[in-house]
C-alpha cells in the first residue's frame, strides 16, 4: 500500500482570518486508492483545511502549495476543483427537497440536447451513477421523500457524475443511523478497491477505526501526527491521545467552587423531535444541579445537547412527551419561555446571530429585551434605566463598545456574547444555561467569559455550560455530564474528568460506573 | 465625525434609522417647496393644505397601522376592502337600522375588531403567511361590501360627516382667525418645547451629554416656526372652516401610536418579532399575541379610516377604498421601514405618506393627469427604496450624506467593519 503514487500533498497550508489562526503549517499527504481520515476536535481546523482544498477558499487567501496529481494547482472557485475531479459532500446535504433524485443528481450539470434537458439521458445516467451507490429508487422520486441514508447516498451519486477522483466526506455518518452508516462504509471500502481516494472527517473514532488506512491529526489548527492504521496499530485511545494531548495551562482564571445544596433538578425527561415523531431526542434523561455549581453536558454535535436545554427551558424545542422539573424543592411546570423566564431560567444560545440577538438593535435594547417590565412603571418604558441598566453591565463585563446605543451587529462575537449575557444575567436567573458560551470567540474574550461564569456561580446561582471543547469544560466545570445520542451516559465529578474518559462515554450509550 | 453628521445626529437623535427618516423630512421639505414655486404659491394656500389633509387623513391613519404590521414582518393587503366593507355597514346602521351616529362609529370599530380577530387569527395561530391572508381577505370584504350594499351607494345622515368634512369650532372674539385653530397651534408649540426640556433632561439622566444649547434652540425654533406658520394657513381659511376634524384623529392616533411603539413592552416586542422573530421567542416574547394584535390593530384602524372616507364623502359606496392599500405600503416604506420587518416608525411613515401627497397634490394643481401622476408615483417610490437599498449596500446609512459627500471635510469613509469577516471564523470554529 505504501508503494501507492502521492494524489494530493498540501504542504505547510496557513489560513488566517482576522484575530483568528485557523490553520498554522499544515500538511497533508493523501495516497491514492485510500481512505484518509482527518480527526479532531471541534474548531480544530478540519473544515477549513477542506475548504481550502475545495476551492471555496480560493487561491491567494491562504499561504502554502497544493500538489495534485503531481502539479501544483491554485483553485479560483468550487467549480474549478470539481472540474479537477475533487468532489466534497458537506454535514449539511445540498439537496433540494422539492426536486427529484435525477433532478438533484444533475443539478448545474444537466445532460442537454438542442439547449433542452434530456431527461431521458438524465435519468439512464441516474440510474447507472445510483446503482454503483447501491440506492434503490425511482430516480424520479422527489428527495423529500426518501431518508436521511438515501440523501447521503444521493450526494455521493451526485459526486459521481462529475467524474470525481478525490472525494472529501465531512462528517458522513454523523446524521445517520447504524445501518444507514455501515452501508456508507460498505460503500466506501467497494470504492477502494475501484481505485477512489476519500478523505474522511468524522468524530465516531470506532468507524475511523475500521475503515481508514491513515489518519491524520489535527489540533488547534496545527498537525499533531499522521498515522498508519495497519503499520502503527492505532486505535481509539491512541486518537483520543492525539486529539486532546495538549496542556490546559491557565487558560481559566482560579477559582474555588462554593457549592451549595441541589436546588434543580429535572427527572425522566422525555421528548421527541418537532416534525419526525419517532425520533426521540431526550430519552429518560435526569439530572441535578446545585447551588453554586458549574455542571458541564459534554457530547458530540447532535447528541441532543442543545434540545435538551431548550425542551427544559419553557419547551422551546420538540414536543413535551413526559418529565418533571423540580426547583427549590417544588415541581414546576414551564409551558413557554415566558413561564422559565419568570420561575428563574436563563437559556443563552448556541447560535447567537441566529437565535440569540435582534441583530437590528443596539446594546441598550438588547440588554433589557428579556426582562422589559423591569424597567417599566405602569406599562411605561423608562429610557433613563434601560441606559443605565445597559451601561452597568457594559462596565461590569467590560463589553468593548463606544456607547450602549452601539448597534450589536457591529460588535465582535466576543463581545456579542457578552451582550447576550448581560441580557440573561438582568433577568435575575437562578439557573443559567449557556449552550456553547465561546463558540466563535477569541481566546482573550474567552478568558473573561470563564470568569463572568464563575462570578455567577459564587453568586449562588446554578450554571450549566454546554460545551463541545472537551478542555473548556474540563477546566471550568465541577461536574459532568456525558450526553450521547439523547440519553444521558455518565457523570464524572471534576477530579476525575480527563479528557479520554469523557470522549469514551460520549461516544457510547454504556452507561460507566464512574463514580 | 463630519459636522453634518454631528448637527443630523444632534437634530434627530443617535440611532442609524433616524438618519433616513432625516433624509426623508428634507425630501419633503423639497418638494413642498419645489410645488409652491411650480404652482405660484398655490401649494401653501389654506385652502389647498386643509384639502390636503382631508384627502389625506385616511391613508395616514392606514399607514400607522400598516407600519406596525411591516415592522413585526407581515404585510395588509386588505386595508381598503375592510375600510370599504366597515364604511357600509356603518352607513347602512344609521340608514337602515337608524342606530346614533356616535353609536355607529362604535359598531364601526367594531367590525373592524372582528374582521382584524378573523384576520389575526389565520397569521398568528394558524400561520398562513400574512400576504395570503390578505390577499384573500381583500377579495372577501370587498365581496361583503358590494353583497350588502348592493353595489348601490348608501347616504351617511349630517352628524356622521362632522369626522370627514368638519372643522374645528369658531368660538370667541373675532381675531380674523379660527380662535380653536390658534390654541391648538399654541398647545403644539408648548409640547414641543416642553418635549426638548424633557429630553435634555433625559439626557442629563443618562450621564451623557445633552445636545448642545444652539442646537436645541435651533430645533425648536424650526418647529415652533413650522407650527405657527401652519396654524396661521389652516386658521385663516374660507370662513366655516379651520383645521379639519379628521386631522385632530390623526394627530392623536399618531402621538398615542407613537408613544405605544417607543415607550411601552408591547411596541418593543413588535420590533423584536419583526428583528429577529425565534430570539425574541426565546427573551420569552409571545409571538402569536404580537402577531395576532398588529393585524387586529390594522383592521381597526382600516375601518376608522374608511369611516372618515364615508363621512367625507356622505356616502358609502362600492368602490371605496380601492387601491388604498397600496398608497398605506408606499408610505411606510417611503418613510424608511425595512421590507423584512424590524425597522421603521410611525414618525417616518407619516412624512413617508406626506412626501406622496405632496406630490399627488401638487401635480394635480399643475394640472398633470393621473395618468402620468402614478407614473411618477411609482418611480418616486422605487427610487426612495433604491437608494436606502443601494446605501445600505455600500455600509453607509444617510441619503443625505451621500449628497453632502463633497462638501464634507473629513472624506474618511467610515471603516466597514465587515461583519463578513467575524462570521467567517465563527463557521470554521463551528464545523472543524
Amino acid at each position: 500500500m505504501s508503494e501507492a503514487p502521492t494524489l494530493l500533498e498540501m504542504r505547510s497550508i496557513t489560513k488566517e482570518f482576522p484575530g483568528v489562526k485557523a490553520l498554522a503549517d499544515v500538511n497533508l499527504v493523501v495516497r491514492a486508492g485510500e481512505i484518509h481520515a482527518i480527526c479532531g476536535e471541534n474548531g480544530a481546523g478540519k473544515s477549513t483545511l477542506m475548504k481550502v482544498l475545495s476551492g471555496v477558499y480560493p487561491y491567494g487567501t491562504y499561504d502554502g502549495q497544493i500538489i495534485y496529481q503531481g502539479a501544483e494547482t491554485r483553485f479560483a472557485d468550487i467549480r474549478a476543483s470539481e472540474n479537477a475531479g475533487i468532489v466534497i459532500i458537506h454535514q449539511e446535504l445540498a439537496l433540494i427537497p422539492g426536486m427529484s433524485i435525477a433532478e438533484n443528481i444533475f443539478l448545474g450539470n444537466e445532460p442537454r440536447k438542442r439547449g433542452a434537458i434530456d431527461w431521458k439521458a438524465a435519468n439512464r445516467m441516474a440510474l447507472d451513477l445510483m446503482a454503483r451507490v447501491g440506492l434503490q429508487e425511482d430516480p424520479d422520486t422527489l428527495i423529500k421523500d426518501i431518508g436521511v441514508g438515501k440523501q447521503q447516498l444521493v450526494e455521493i451519486a451526485k459526486a459521481f457524475a462529475k467524474d470525481v477522483k478525490l472525494l472529501i466526506l465531512d462528517e458522513p455518518t454523523a446524521a445517520l443511523n447504524e445501518a444507514d452508516s455501515r452501508h456508507l462504509l460498505d460503500l466506501l471500502r467497494g470504492f477502494r478497491s475501484r481505485g477512489v481516494t476519500s478523505i474522511m472527517i468524522s468524530h465516531k473514532l470506532n468507524e475511523i477505526e475500521a475503515i481508514a488506512d491513515q489518519i491524520t491529526i489535527l489540533r488547534d489548527g496545527r498537525t499533531v501526527e499522521t498515522l498508519d492504521v495497519k503499520a502503527d496499530g492505532v486505535d481509539e485511545d491512541r486518537i483520543v491521545r492525539g486529539m486532546v494531548g495538549r496542556e490546559l495551562g491557565s487558560r481559566f482564571p482560579d477559582h474555588t467552587p462554593k457549592i451549595g445544596e441541589v436546588f434543580f433538578e429535572v427527572r425522566d425527561w422525555n421528548v421527541r423531535h418537532p416534525i419526525s415523531a419517532e425520533r426521540q431526542v431526550c430519552k429518560n434523561e435526569s439530572f441535578v444541579v446545585r447551588r453554586g455549581e458549574i455542571v458541564g453536558f459534554a457530547g458530540l454535535m447532535g447528541a441532543g445537547r442543545t434540545e435538551l436545554a431548550m425542551s427544559v427551558f419553557g419547551r422551546s424545542y420538540g414536543v413535551f412527551e413526559s418529565g418533571t422539573i423540580i426547583k427549590d424543592g417544588k415541581e414546576i411546570v414551564l409551558k413557554s419561555v415566558a413561564d422559565a423566564i419568570a420561575h428563574g431560567l436563563a437559556y443563552v444560545s448556541e447560535d447567537r446571530k441566529a437565535i440569540g440577538l435582534n441583530l437590528l438593535d443596539d446594546i441598550k435594547s438588547s440588554t433589557v429585551a428579556a426582562k422589559l417590565s423591569k424597567i417599566s412603571h405602569h406599562g411605561v418604558l423608562s429610557e433613563v434605566e434601560e441606559y443605565q441598566a445597559a451601561e452597568s453591565y457594559r462596565k461590569e463585563l467590560r463589553t468593548k463598545a463606544p456607547t450602549v446605543d452601539e448597534g450589536v451587529a457591529k460588535l465582535s462575537g466576543g463581545n456579542q456574547q457578552k451582550v447576550v449575557l448581560a441580557k440573561w444575567m438582568f433577568t435575575d436567573p437562578d439557573l443559567l444555561i449557556l449552550d456553547e458560551p465561546t463558540r466563535g470567540i477569541d481566546v482573550g474574550a474567552k478568558y473573561e467569559i470563564y470568569g463572568i461564569i464563575q462570578r455567577l456561580a459564587d453568586q449562588g446561582k446554578g450554571v450549566i455550560v454546554i460545551s463541545s471543547e472537551l478542555p473548556e469544560l474540563i477546566g471550568l466545570c465541577d461536574r459532568i455530564y456525558t450526553v450521547f445520542e439523547g440519553a444521558i451516559t455518565g457523570e464524572i465529578a471534576r477530579a476525575d474528568a480527563t479528557p479520554e474518559n469523557l470522549m469514551k462515554q460520549m461516544t457510547s450509550t454504556k452507561k460507566m460506573a464512574n463514580r | 465625525m463630519s459636522r453634518l453628521k454631528d448637527l443630523q445626529k444632534n437634530l434627530f437623535g443617535g440611532t442609524t434609522s433616524n438618519a433616513r427618516q432625516f433624509g426623508m423630512i428634507f425630501t419633503l421639505v423639497a418638494i413642498v417647496v419645489l410645488f409652491q414655486i411650480l404652482t405660484d404659491g398655490l401649494t401653501l394656500r389654506s385652502d389647498n393644505l386643509i384639502a390636503l389633509f382631508q384627502q389625506n387623513s385616511y391613508i395616514l391613519i392606514l399607514a400607522i397601522g400598516m407600519l406596525m404590521v411591516i415592522v413585526a414582518g407581515h404585510i395588509d393587503l386588505s386595508v381598503g376592502s375592510v375600510a370599504a366593507f366597515a364604511g357600509i355597514l356603518v352607513a347602512k346602521s344609521m340608514t337602515d337600522w337608524s342606530l346614533p351616529w356616535p353609536v355607529a362609529i362604535l359598531f364601526g370599530l367594531l367590525v373592524g375588531a372582528a374582521i382584524g380577530a378573523w384576520q389575526g387569527f389565520w397569521v398568528a395561530y394558524i400561520g398562513v403567511p400574512a400576504f395570503i391572508v390578505t390577499l384573500a381577505g381583500m377579495l372577501l370584504f370587498r365581496g361583503g361590501n358590494q353583497y350588502i350594499g348592493n353595489a348601490n351607494t348608501i347616504p351617511v345622515p349630517e352628524g356622521f360627516r362632522t369626522i370627514g368634512s368638519g372643522f374645528l369650532p369658531e368660538f370667541g372674539p373675532n381675531t380674523g382667525y379660527n380662535n380653536a385653530t390658534l390654541l391648538l397651534g399654541l398647545a403644539a408649540a408648548v409640547a414641543v418645547v416642553w418635549r426638548e426640556f424633557q429630553a435634555r433632561k433625559t439626557r442629563r439622566e443618562m450621564d451623557a451629554d445633552p445636545a448642545p444649547m444652539w442646537i436645541s434652540v435651533l430645533r425648536m425654533a424650526v418647529m415652533v416656526g413650522v407650527i405657527v406658520f401652519a396654524s396661521l394657513r389652516f386658521a385663516s381659511g374660507r370662513v366655516g372652516t379651520s383645521f379639519p376634524i379628521s386631522g385632530i384623529i390623526l394627530l392623536v392616533l399618531v402621538i398615542a401610536y407613537s408613544f405605544y411603539t417607543r415607550n411601552t413592552a408591547g411596541g418593543r416586542h413588535i420590533y423584536a418579532v419583526g428583528g429577529n422573530s425565534r430570539a425574541a421567542e426565546l427573551s420569552g416574547v409571545k409571538l402569536k399575541r404580537v402577531n395576532f394584535f398588529v393585524m387586529m390593530n390594522m383592521s381597526v384602524l382600516a375601518a376608522l379610516a374608511g369611516m372618515i372616507f364615508v363621512a367625507r364623502s356622505a356616502a358609502s359606496g362600492p368602490q371605496d377604498g380601492n387601491g388604498w392599500e397600496l398608497d398605506a405600503i408606499a408610505a411606510v416604506f417611503i418613510g424608511g421601514a425595512a421590507v423584512s420587518g424590524g425597522i421603521g416608525t410611525i414618525s417616518g411613515s407619516i412624512v413617508g405618506g406626506l412626501v406622496m401627497a405632496v406630490l399627488n397634490n401638487g401635480l394635480q394643481l399643475m394640472g398633470v393627469g393621473t395618468d402620468r401622476v402614478q407614473i411618477i408615483k411609482g418611480l418616486v417610490l422605487l427610487l426612495a427604496v433604491a437608494i436606502d437599498v443601494y446605501n445600505k449596500s455600500q455600509g453607509r446609512f444617510s441619503v443625505i450624506g451621500s449628497l453632502m459627500r463633497p462638501f464634507r471635510r473629513d472624506d474618511s469613509a467610515p471603516p466597514a467593519s465587515p461583519p463578513d469577516a467575524e462570521r467567517e471564523p465563527a463557521k470554521a470554529a463551528v464545523s472543524g
